[in-house]
């Protein structure tokens, strides 16, 4: 087993909806999906952007696309205008995600 | 087989995107999307200042530009541009065209601002979507308030013959949806056609942001930024539809990009909910079938709801933001006491605000904690500090207290080059529901003479 990042096996893509930001999480293979389904936990999620979401994190699965989808509640400050957050619409939370650090078996071909 | 074009994925997107769609080969359809959430009360505010306003001018100016293409192609448009004000947008559009017998037809009635009292009078709440609070709470500070209509009316106007459709509020994917509903005459209870066109809808709705534009996947090697290409859905009868956009363009169309884009703004997939339908997004099969072509098929959809969504929009009170630059060496340790000595004056002056928040760009502006200590040797970071309030006065005297910083704090700083921050008034955004039965779309057409 081996700590690694996720940017290194997904990518990403996040946005707004009010004071609730969501997060797309992609496999960048479709072999890499499971890895994110079973250790990207909503738990994991909320734990990882302690301090930024502040509300409770939500987790849906689209294994048909490879993917995971989060909402991240109270996480932009108000949202829309009333945040004063530089990234008020939470575009760059999906790069921050990728910095989470996952268990990957031996032999994982990236 | 139909070509609907996205050439607008917002307000203050491209000028050219809408003219190389039409210029760069065959379509059927252009779409344009220019009315964000809080677009709508900077429209109304225009139109209280000038009747003739309150619509969205680029797309005039895109028509002036396209008109001879538009036409000689018999390229049909369907915009969302008509803001507060889509009769005035007719009509700005028609002297555009210049040409006689073209029809234009209008979507209106989505603007319930007027009725909102009388609406409230009948028990309809409109309370918030997101926090449950009463509308009675906001009430005094509306500043709009529109109905999303779907795709349904688009259809009807573009069966009585409009070459050009102009919308008032109306959801990004109805814009799409409405010519497949037209042309294939699908039924407006046909929800696996209905959803795959509304996830076509919502696939081009954000323009290049499927086509390579914001993608993480192979960012390095996207192929010409420059001219990247708007997307362009190409859709069968039976509602299977490729992504692709035309041959020369920048960009990449691939299963990563529009991935990327069908997660962007997305709540439960199994139900996306416009007023046409709800969507499942987990019944979605990709394949890429050629170069800068993605088949979607399989959709299913499910029936729509009795509501359409409500976007209201009130005063909020104000804010400002001011920024510092502090350069090497020790560039963040004088940001973070310029904000500490701020904030102290503040204090000293008896300045209250309902939020301050410091963010220091270079170290923490975007990722928080989650970007972990600065390196020690930054070149530079731009402390940034915004504040929020009812009343402005608070916020005046803080767009008055950065500048002598410059001079009576830490070294090494500059940035001040655009002078004292501004004030600005927040328009905050309050979605609500409303039963369909409360409201109709109002059609028109007229023909240019």
């Amino acid at each position: 087993m081996a700590r690694i990042r996720l940017v290194k096996i997904a990518h990403a893509r996040s946005g707004d909806k009010g004071d609730t930001a969501n997060v797309g999480l992609i496999a960048l293979r479709r072999e890499f999906y499971p890895l994110l389904a079973e250790q990207v936990t909503a738990e994991r999620v909320k734990q990882h952007f302690q301090g930024i979401c502040l509300g409770k994190v939500e987790r849906f699965e689209l294994p048909n696309l490879g993917a995971l989808n989060f909402l991240l509640h109270e996480s932009l400050d108000g949202g829309g205008t009333l945040s004063l957050k530089t990234d008020a619409q939470g575009k760059t939370y999906s790069s921050a995600l990728l910095r989470m650090e996952i268990e990957a078996p031996d032999g994982l071909v990236l | 087989m139909i070509r609907i074009a996205n050439g607008q994925g917002f307000w203050g997107d491209s000028l050219e995107a809408p003219l190389e769609q039409i210029r760069r080969g065959p379509l059927d359809y252009l779409t344009l999307d220019y009315l964000a959430e809080i677009t709508m009360s900077i429209l109304q505010k225009q139109r209280s200042r000038d009747p003739r306003t309150g619509y969205a001018r680029d797309f005039v100016d895109m028509i002036y530009r396209g008109a001879a293409d538009i036409l000689d192609k018999k390229i049909r448009v369907v915009a969302n541009a008509g803001g507060v004000n889509p009769q005035a947008c007719r009509e700005a559009v028609a002297k555009a065209l210049n040409r006689a017998g073209v029809k234009i037809g209008v979507v209106a009635g989505d603007d319930i601002l007027d009725r909102l009292d009388a609406m409230i009078g009948q028990g309809i709440e409109m309370n918030n979507l997101d926090t449950g609070e009463p509308l009675q709470s906001i009430r005094s500070r509306v500043q709009s308030a529109n109905v999303y209509f779907g795709a349904a009316p688009i259809a009807e106007v573009l069966g009585q013959g409009a070459q050009i459709v102009i919308t008032g509020r109306c959801t990004d994917t109805g814009l799409v949806l409405g010519p497949m509903v037209h042309e294939f005459g699908w039924r407006l209870d046909d929800w696996d056609k209905l959803a795959a066109g509304t996830i076509a809808g919502h696939t081009v709705e954000c323009g290049a942001q499927c086509t390579g534009g914001n993608c993480q996947v192979d960012w390095q090697t996207m192929p010409d930024y420059a001219g990247i290409g708007y997307p362009i859905v190409e859709v069968e009868p039976d509602g299977t539809f490729v992504i692709t956009k035309h041959a020369g363009t920048g960009g990449r169309v691939s299963v990563d990009s529009v991935s990327e884009q069908l997660l962007y703004e997305l709540g439960d997939p199994h139900s996306y909910i416009t007023p046409d339908c709800v969507a499942d997004f987990t019944t979605i099969h990709l394949e890429q079938t050629g170069a800068d072509r993605v088949r979607f098929s399989g959709i299913k959809g499910k029936p729509a709801t009795p509501f359409y969504k409500v976007s209201i929009s009130y005063s909020a009170g104000f804010k400002a933001v001011g920024t510092l630059v502090y350069a090497w060496p020790d560039a963040f340790a004088k940001a973070a006491a310029a904000d500490k000595i701020l904030r102290e004056r503040l204090d000293r002056l008896g300045l209250r605000f309902e939020a301050i928040r410091s963010e220091f760009v270079g170290v923490n502006a975007t990722h928080g904690p989650l970007a972990g200590p600065p390196s020690a040797d930054l070149a530079e970071v731009v402390l940034r500090v915004a504040v929020r309030n009812g009343d402005p006065k608070p916020i005046e005297r803080f767009t008055k207290e950065l500048a002598p910083l410059a001079l009576n704090g830490p070294p090494t700083v500059t940035g001040l080059g655009s002078g004292r921050p501004k004030v600005e008034e927040i328009v905050a955004y309050w979605p609500a529901l409303i039963p369909k039965t409360a409201v109709q779309p109002v059609i028109s057409i007229e023909e240019t003479r």
